[in-house]
């Protein structure tokens, strides 16, 4: 499992531990508990290109679908092909083995300027 | 209650209202004394808001007769049919529906008065049926899973269709369409493409195979052919797939006892009816249509599914499974906007199916395909020629007599042939066709001589096409052979069951009112069940009328002018008024208006309706009361204004209360150019108080199997009408086949053309037969007929009295979510768990199931908000059974109390371990910190009349991740 302090937020409740110029992403423990039993995980191809904002993939509960969004644009480098077998990693472990894909972006800086919230940001935003 | 007619006829007339409403005139003074009103019309009076009253009580409904005399009408009207022997085929064909089928499932209210099995651990024998018709379909067709069953075989070749554009990854927007498929499936597939912005081609697949050059998502085929015709379709399929495309398969299950299926074909999909599975014609419904999958496409599938988990203590236990799919939760984004399916008449197929068992199925199609071939002898020696060398049930003739001739002296003779043009006929043969027949045809057809009856199948059948994979080898298909055997079999599954022969289904938005016996007496009459859909006028008289009274009723009281009967769902009828409000916009030139306004409160279903008729879905705020946000609404009307399609919204709210702005609403989508859709679905907290063409509707669908008392035969059927302003009337549901009704004539169609938008004559289609399920609309017409309008306004108030009754008495256990002014509900109240969960750990699912250790179905669980539980009790729930409700959820309060207060473990405690089996309190040793009476008798009164659930909690995370959907082995259940 991550250090989830070193690992930066989405408001979509996505984490992303960033890598130079790659980005490992999976949702957060949070939104596995709100989805309840995921049971189904649909994941982008390694080698897409992908738009910031933009759906990539599902995560599928007993009860509702979660949407994986891209957060910043770029290429798929790998997706956990892990999960798509055992689902039910993201709720056993959404912070490590239960992680989804991993995106490369041309330029590190990218992330600088995408505006993601820190540890204590997000934990904010989910109090609410 | 209402009595009716003079003083002196009121004394000796039986009012069926008072067998209907369950809360007679002592206990609801008893209940408005606890509400603190002095009668049911004050309390109406202030829970419905003036400005949309309607006192004026006018009515064109014929004063409220008795159930017998209600019988006696029907038996005239029957009358006026005339059941002659149906050759037309085209998916419709007589059928024998087993006698022990018909008595304890049709006629059994075990069956047809339960719910869509959302609580698995009360549905397990209907779960089986269906896990039997799936398996039935899925081997019979060769496919990999099949759901478990779809409105009619039209409908579920146009999910095939959208299933293939989908799934197959192409950006072609063409779908092939074989020439040879039946005219109405041709006629749903056009409609439904042109609002999709998909192409058809037809195509006559063998005499042009399908160029590479024209890139295509998809392809359809029927096999056989509407003309019944037999060819090897398989390199054709292969040519569509090679370019990435899908193939869809009608097929006819009988057929495929004899014949290669779809799968062994190579097809991607296959669909069809499984009608002449003993199920009536019935006019042209309800049937249970099929739609099957190969390996990996099962979680594009639309509809339901059943599929295998296990319960609380490891044993197989049957669910539907992969809900999330399904638009009540993908809103917008679903795949389809179907939601029920035909549940009681996949039932009777599937039971079909294990009565006849393999040989038996076989039989019977090796003695149809002979009649055809004995009936080709006779018509090519009556100087006819068969057009078509190969064939199963049917045959094209070409005859050098007008076909017209022909057909007459076929009617004559009591046997009705298809007229296909001037110079062909079609007929088909069936399972009820006998010896006799076959000769009297013979005669009609000119024949001479009698031939030898073959004995062998070979030679029309082309040899490589004959089936020579094994079906329905599982043991359920090879054992009730007897009738002993089958009747315990059908008594075993029900048994298995909660229905309203049990106790009251409290499922809010549902509306599980009584189905009375009376109301169902007249479905299986032969003069109402035993008619082709394509009947000529003259045979169908009565039918008609019964049509059109019910109609013209229904357009009485909900204020609208025109209704058409053809949808056979909600979901239907939605698409079908969503279709009519496009049509309309389209008249006129306003080709850019197709934003469909929906609340976030609306159920699922509408978004994704207004999606398939092409709209696209704006979302508008609902206020903490789950009212539509009035500045919100004005702020998306604004800002779609040129745009602006229609608005959706459900009166009663989804949250069971009378909206007070809804005249402010309406008006502001007017005054915008919009059109207002009013969602019915809760019209039975209406009925007699206000009419929706009289506060701003111009189209509706009504739900004859919640208001009207059409049984939910376990999900399914269901008759959706669409109810319309004259503005909207020309855009309604029309078909191609439909009988020579003036009303559906070509002028009919004449003004639609306006604004140079030409529609073709079956416009708007939305069901395979022209009336959708005529069968079960005596059911409908004899409730209205026999309420009449005092009646269905006593129904309201007594529903709305039931309901506040309920809120009032639990509010202080649990809190009510919403409520309109004067602090009361409509027909249905929810009641917030939230806080109760979180002070408890006891959660929704937790109460749900508790409820069945006290002999309840489960309330509608998180549905219109998370954590709540939302109540209908009905009209038809008499005060004892309420207050037993109301007990039981107090209880079970108590419990959840107990456990909050440490009394029993958070991970051990009865409502956790809910529900209990017989087997769970006798297997082993007993190991929890309460006891085994506390577990199985929490109150007193159930132990003289216990429902035991047949499983523990069922385990829906399993089912989903290991999709299993076919009749497990014995073994499993040892």
């Amino acid at each position: 499992m991550a250090d989830t302090s070193a690992l930066k937020y989405t408001s979509e409740h996505e984490w992303l531990l960033i890598e130079g110029d790659t980005a490992t992403i999976g949702i957060t423990e949070y939104a596995a508990e709100q989805l309840g039993d995921v049971v189904y995980v649909e994941l982008p191809k390694v080698g897409d290109t992908v738009d910031a904002g933009k759906v990539v993939g599902e995560i599928e509960s007993t009860k509702s679908v979660g949407e994986l969004f891209a957060p910043v644009s770029g290429t798929i480098a790998e997706a956990n092909s892990a999960v798509v077998d055992t689902p039910e990693l993201v709720n056993e472990d959404p912070y490590g083995r239960g992680w989804l894909i991993k995106l490369s972006v041309a330029d590190a800086s990218v992330f600088d300027g995408a505006g993601f919230l820190s540890k204590d940001e997000y934990d904010a935003l989910v109090a609410e | 209650m209402g009595s009716n007619g003079s003083i002196g006829a009121g004394r000796f007339r039986e009012v069926f209202a008072s067998r209907h409403i369950g809360t007679g005139a002592d206990a609801q003074a008893e209940m408005l004394k606890t509400l603190d009103y002095d009668s049911v019309e004050s309390l109406v009076e202030a829970a419905v808001p003036d400005s949309i009253r309607d006192d004026s009580l006018e009515s064109i409904l014929p004063p409220a007769a008795t159930e017998r005399e209600a019988i006696t009408e029907l038996r005239a009207l029957a009358g006026l049919n005339r059941v002659n022997r149906s050759l037309i085929g085209l998916g419709y064909y007589d059928t024998i529906t087993p006698a022990v089928i018909k008595r304890n499932v049709l006629e059994n209210p075990s069956w047809y008065t339960a719910y869509t099995p959302y609580q698995p651990e009360i549905s397990q024998g209907r779960l089986e049926a269906l896990i039997n018709f799936q398996t039935m379909v899925v081997e019979l067709t060769g496919m990999k899973t099949a759901n478990s069953s779809m409105l009619d075989e039209g409908t579920s070749a146009v999910e095939g269709m959208l299933l293939a554009r989908r799934a197959s990854g192409s950006s072609s927007n063409v779908f092939l369409v074989d020439d040879d498929a039946f005219p109405q499936t041709k006629a749903l597939l056009e409609n439904r493409a042109e609002a999709l912005g998909i192409e058809l081609h037809y195509t006559s697949y063998d005499q042009s195979p399908p160029p590479s050059d024209i890139d295509v998502f998809g392809a359809f085929f029927q096999y056989p052919g509407a003309s019944g015709r037999i060819w090897d379709p398989s390199e054709a399929i292969a040519a569509v797939r090679a370019q990435g495309g899908l193939v869809v398969v009608a097929a006819d299950l009988l057929a495929l006892t004899l014949l290669k299926s779809p799968g062994e074909l190579g097809a991607d999909v296959a669909v069809g009816t499984t009608q002449r599975f003993g199920v009536p014609m019935a006019f042209g419904g309800p049937h249970a249509g099929y739609l099957a999958v190969r390996e990996g496409l099962e979680r594009q599938l639309p509809g339901r599914l059943v599929g295998v988990s296990k319960d609380a203590a490891g044993h197989p236990a049957y669910r539907l499974t992969l809900q999330a799919r399904e638009q009540h939760i993908r809103r917008e984004k679903a795949t389809s906007n179907i939601c029920t399916a035909q549940v009681l008449l996949a039932v009777m197929a599937s039971m079909y199916a294990v009565y006849h068992g393999p040989q038996g199925l076989k039989s019977i199609a090796e003695r149809v395909t002979l009649a055809a071939r004995y009936l080709a002898d006779a018509a090519t020696d009556g100087g006819h020629t068969v057009v078509n060398g190969n064939y199963f049930d049917t045959l094209l003739l070409e005859t050098d007599r007008s076909a017209d001739e022909l057909v007459r002296d076929a009617y004559r003779a009591g046997y009705l042939f298809h007229r296909v043009d001037d110079n062909h006929v079609s007929i088909s043969v069936d399972e009820t066709t006998s010896a006799d027949d076959v000769l009297a045809i013979a005669h009609v057809l000119g024949a001479e001589s009698e031939y030898a009856v073959r004995d062998d199948i070979g030679g029309w059948l082309p040899e490589r096409l004959l089936r020579t994979s094994e079906y329905l080898t599982h043991p359920v298909f090879n054992t009730h052979r007897s009738e002993t055997s089958m009747m315990r079999y059908l008594k075993y599954l029900a048994d298995k069951d909660y229905a309203l022969d049990r106790g009251m289904i409290p499922l809010g938005s549902c509306t599980m009112k009584l189905n009375a016996a009376t109301e169902m007496e007249a479905i299986t009459w032969p003069e109402f069940a035993g008619l082709h859909p394509f009947a000529p006028r003259e045979d169908v008289e009565g039918y008609l009328t019964l049509i059109d009274q019910l109609e013209s009723w229904l357009a009485d009281v909900t204020g609208y002018d025109s209704v058409s009967l053809q949808p056979n769902a909600g979901s239907q009828g939605e698409l079908a008024g969503l279709l009519a409000i496009r049509g309309y916009h389209r008249s006129r030139g306003d080709l850019e208006r197709t934003v469909c306004l929906i609340p976030q409160s609306a159920h699922g279903t509408n978004a994704a309706s207004a999606v398939l008729a092409g709209m696209r879905v704006v979302v508008v705020a609902t206020d903490e009361l789950g009212n539509v946000d009035l500045d919100d609404l004005r702020v998306k009307i604004e800002e779609h204004a040129e745009n602006l399609a229609a608005l959706m919204v459900t009166y009663p709210s989804t949250h069971g209360v009378y909206e007070h702005e809804i005249r402010s609403i309406t008006d502001a989508v007017h005054e915008a150019g919009g059109q207002v859709y009013i969602d019915g679905a809760n019209l039975n907290a209406l009925l007699g108080y206000a009419r929706f063409g009289a506060f701003g509707g111009d189209v509706s669908h009504l739900n004859l199997h919640k208001t009207f008392c059409i049984p939910h035969g376990g999900g399914g059927p269901g008759v959706g009408p669409v109810a319309a302003k004259a503005h909207l009337a020309p855009f309604l549901p029309s078909h191609p086949l439909v009988q020579n009704d003036p009303r559906w004539s070509e002028s009919r169609w004449s003004g639609a053309a306006e604004g140079g938008v030409s529609r073709p004559a079956h416009a708007n289609i939305v069901s395979a037969a022209p009336f959708g399920s005529p069968g079960i609309l005596p059911i409908t017409w004899a409730y209205v007929r026999m309420m009449g309008a005092e009646g269905l306004r006593d129904a309201t108030g007594a529903a709305v009295l039931a309901a506040n009754y309920i809120a009032s008495r639990l509010r202080e256990h649990y809190p009510i979510l919403y409520s309109g002014e004067n602090g009361l509900v409509a027909h249905e109240c929810i009641l917030d768990l939230r806080p109760f969960t979180e002070a408890t750990g006891v959660t929704v699912d937790d109460v749900a199931k508790r409820l069945v250790d006290f002999g309840f179905h489960a309330p509608t669980m998180s549905f219109p908000v998370a954590g709540t539980l939302m109540v209908e009790p009905t009209e038809s729930e008499d005060l004892a059974e309420i207050e037993r409700f109301i007990e039981a959820m107090v209880a079970i309060k108590a419990e959840a109390d107990a456990v909050a207060a440490g009394r029993w473990p958070a991970d051990d405690n009865p409502l956790l371990g809910a529900p209990h089996t017989a087997r769970s309190l006798i297997e082993g040793e007993w190991a929890h910190p309460y006891s085994r009476e506390e577990a199985a008798y929490p109150v007193p009164s159930i132990k003289r009349n216990k429902y035991w659930p047949p499983v523990r909690r069922v385990d829906n995370a399993f089912g989903d991740r290991n999709l299993f959907c076919e009749c497990p082995p014995p073994e499993a259940f040892q």
